[in-house]
Parts: structure tokens; C-alpha cells; sequence
């Protein structure tokens, strides 16, 4: 046991934490944000990305005892609870999913990468979510959802 | 995945007593191949000791040459102004490393340390005469890989930085696992002061990343996609497995040769 002390969605938790719990559990068990999911379990959907000091990672790949004094944003911490964020609107208005398993992954990937990259193409786009896997859309609106969040994030 | 305890050193002092103290300790790096082997419950060591603490990562200049510290992540060395500048090469090749969640992630060191023979980097240590410097001595890349997961590292020996020399030329081109990203070929071509011409594979071998001799003899003679052309590729001691069969990937061993020349700078 080991003692952790994260910032999840703003807010500071400090818990008592077995030392091989993975973050996605960490954070869908002990803090119930159910919004981030496990899909594969093994490193390849995507459906677990959550941001780590900024950064996109799959949370089924990492235990959650390094991410100890880390800032972790889920999928439940991007919007103000009134507005949605550019980049769930845009997933809304493109009809980015249909079952919507995989989308708060896609969400928070689709948003690290708008947020640091400039002017992606729609390659761009593509390749910069090979690490989502989406198996009911064919990709095609989340890829226009991403261009149009895109567009407004970066006006 | 098993239980097991959870450390994280301030040092490398205290990495290698945290080392020393378990019985069965492993090393955790980016985790991005240790995680998931732990939750398969293919390794169960008694401790983790993580090395993110330790001040391993960042990149700098060296002369001509790159020094890249063991725990600088994919993400960081593909956008490196400083990698971009002294060899693009290397930065093309993080950057088709995995996804971008496991670039984010996982590290230089951590991807030579456990030496995958379908790894990326491990060619391009291996073309371009890299040393690897440890917390006890520093290793010529051609020492360091000894076969399929295998590496010259001792037990207790800390993957500190890698050094890259004057580069002149380089380009690396691999045939990307479709679903993993990871090489079913990568060809790796440089020309540096301290390794000469040479052409290492990774993805192909059965004891993982080698030097094609009869490649580096051709493009020796004549450095043009006729010399690839003409060399005979021998399929013997490849890999043959789901993916791709021996003599396929004797086949895209040409070919990733010849993009890689093709889109050499």
C-alpha cells in the first residue's frame, strides 16, 4: 500500500492505493468517474486515454502510483458542467459516435492533439488518433468532428 | 497482474539498492511493454522500481553528435528541434513508434533495454555506431545487442544516456505491423566518422537486430538502389511467424532498403 496524492479534474484526492492498481482503475473504482473506459485492457483502443500533466496516455497502461503528484484530466473534468467543450460539440454536431464507447478516449486524444498541433490535415487527423479504435463509425465524422473542433479551439 | 510493491527512487544510488533489496526487481521505464506483460501475468516481480525520478531524460548536443538520456520519451526525441536538426532520421523513426499515447510514454531506454526484436530503435543504435552508457561502463551499440530480448546488461546495470555521433548520412523505412506499428521490417541506413556505411534490421532476424553485410558491401560500392537491387537477400535465418514468413520479409528487406535510400539525407 502506498499512499497517493492526485489532482483528478482540479480537485486533490489522497487514498490509500495498492501498489499494482492501474490508473483506469483508480480512477473509474475508488473515485467512481466512470466516464473513462476499458476497452481492450491491453494497450491498443484507446477507449482508457486520459491526460497526465497534459499529456494524452492510456490509463490502462499505467499504475496508478506514477501518476502521484500528477494533475489528471478525465473526460467528466473538460467541460464546466453548463457548456460543452469545442471538441464534444463538435463530436454532436458531426455525429462523431454511434454506440459511443470509444469517444471520451477519442475526445481526450482528439484534444491533446488539436491542442498541440497547428493547421491538421485531415492525414494529420488520422494518424494522430491511430491509438482509438472505433468500431462502429468508420472513423469519417469523428475525423470531421476533430476538423471542426479544430477550427474553432484554434480561432 | 500479481501484486507486487511500487518504488520510486530519487537516484540511481537508490535505484540499484531498490534493485539489490528485491528478489526478483524489475526496472519500469515508460511501462508500455512491462505493464501489459504484467497484466498478462507473464513476469510477476516482486518490485518495481520506476525510473521517471531520477533526472535520465532530455537531449542534448555533443560536438556534432546527439546525447539522448535514457528515459527521454518517443513524443520527445520526434519533436526535438535539436534531433530534427542533427538527425531528422531519428525523429522520423520515434515518430512511427506505436500510437501517440504510447510515444507519450515510452522511453529510448526502456525500448533498447528490453531489445524487442521487432523495436525500432534498436536499428538505428546499431547503424549509427550509438554508444550506450550505463551507471557502470559505456557500451558500443555492436556489443550492447546480443539477441532476442537479450542485451549485455547485467542485472544491476541502469541504461543512463545514449550517444549518438557525427551523423552524415541516415534514413530508416520500415513495413509497420498494420495493427501493432511494430517493424515486420526496418531497415536502418547511416554513414557516421565512428561506424562508417552501414545497413542494420530490425523485425527480420531470428536473434534480433543484425547488419546486413551483403547490403553494406553494395551500397559501399555503388550507394544507389541498383546496388539493393542486385544484392541477394537470404531468407534462411529470418523470422517466420503469423505476420509475415521468412521469405517475405527477405523480400520487404529489399524494399525497405530501397525507400529508406530513396529518402536518405
Amino acid at each position: 500500500m502506498a499512499q497517493l496524492s492526485i489532482i483528478v479534474n482540479g480537485q486533490r484526492h489522497v487514498n490509500e492505493i495498492a501498489d499494482n492498481i492501474l490508473l483506469v482503475d483508480y480512477i473509474r473504482e475508488t473515485l467512481a468517474l466512470t466516464g473513462t473506459h476499458i476497452g481492450c485492457d491491453t494497450s491498443q483502443c484507446g477507449a482508457c486515454v486520459v491526460h497526465v500533466n497534459g499529456i494524452s496516455v492510456k490509463s490502462c497502461t499505467m499504475l496508478a502510483a506514477q501518476a502521484d503528484g500528477a494533475e489528471v484530466t478525465t473526460i467528466e473534468g473538460i467541460s464546466d458542467g453548463e457548456n460543452l467543450h469545442p471538441m464534444q460539440e463538435a463530436f454532436h454536431e458531426q455525429h462523431g459516435l454511434q454506440c459511443g464507447f470509444c469517444t471520451p478516449g477519442m475526445v481526450m486524444s482528439a484534444i491533446e492533439l488539436v491542442e498541440k498541433n497547428k493547421d491538421l490535415s485531415e492525414q494529420d487527423i488520422r494518424e494522430g488518433l491511430e491509438g482509438n479504435i472505433c468500431r462502429c463509425t468508420g472513423y469519417h465524422n469523428i475525423v470531421k468532428a476533430v476538423q471542426t473542433a479544430a477550427s474553432k479551439m484554434q480561432r | 497482474m500479481y501484486a507486487t510493491r511500487y518504488s520510486k527512487p530519487k537516484n540511481i544510488e537508490e535505484a540499484v539498492s531498490a534493485l539489490h533489496a528485491a528478489e526478483d526487481g524489475k526496472l519500469l521505464a515508460g511501462g508500455m511493454t512491462l505493464i501489459p506483460t504484467l497484466k498478462q501475468r507473464l513476469a510477476a516481480p516482486d518490485c518495481l522500481i520506476d525510473l521517471s525520478t531520477i533526472g535520465l531524460s532530455g537531449i542534448s548536443g555533443a560536438g556534432d553528435g546527439l546525447i539522448i538520456g535514457a528515459m527521454t520519451t518517443h513524443a520527445e526525441v520526434e519533436r526535438s528541434a535539436h534531433v530534427q536538426k542533427q538527425l531528422p532520421a531519428l525523429s522520423v523513426l520515434a515518430g512511427g513508434i506505436g500510437d501517440r499515447q504510447v510515444r507519450n510514454c515510452g522511453t529510448i531506454g526502456g525500448s533498447i533495454a528490453n531489445n524487442d526484436p521487432a523495436a525500432c530503435y534498436p536499428a538505428a543504435l546499431l547503424a549509427l555506431a550509438a554508444q550506450i552508457t550505463t551507471n557502470k561502463r559505456t557500451l558500443a551499440a555492436d556489443d550492447y545487442f546480443t539477441g532476442m530480448f537479450e542485451t549485455a546488461l547485467a542485472e544491476d546495470e541502469i541504461i543512463t544516456e545514449i550517444k549518438f555521433p557525427k551523423t552524415h548520412k541516415a534514413s530508416y523505412a520500415k513495413f509497420g505491423n498494420p495493427a501493432s506499428r511494430y517493424a515486420m521490417v526496418g531497415v536502418f541506413i547511416a554513414k557516421t566518422d565512428a561506424g562508417g556505411l552501414r545497413v542494420a534490421i530490425t523485425g527480420a532476424g531470428q536473434d534480433g537486430v543484425f547488419r546486413h553485410n551483403g547490403l553494406e558491401a553494395a551500397l559501399a560500392q555503388s550507394f544507389d538502389v541498383a546496388a539493393i537491387d542486385a544484392t541477394a537477400i537470404e531468407d534462411s535465418e529470418l523470422m517466420s511467424d503469423i505476420h509475415a514468413s521468412a521469405d517475405y520479409r527477405a523480400h520487404l528487406i529489399k524494399e525497405m532498403s530501397k525507400r529508406a535510400l530513396q529518402a536518405i539525407g
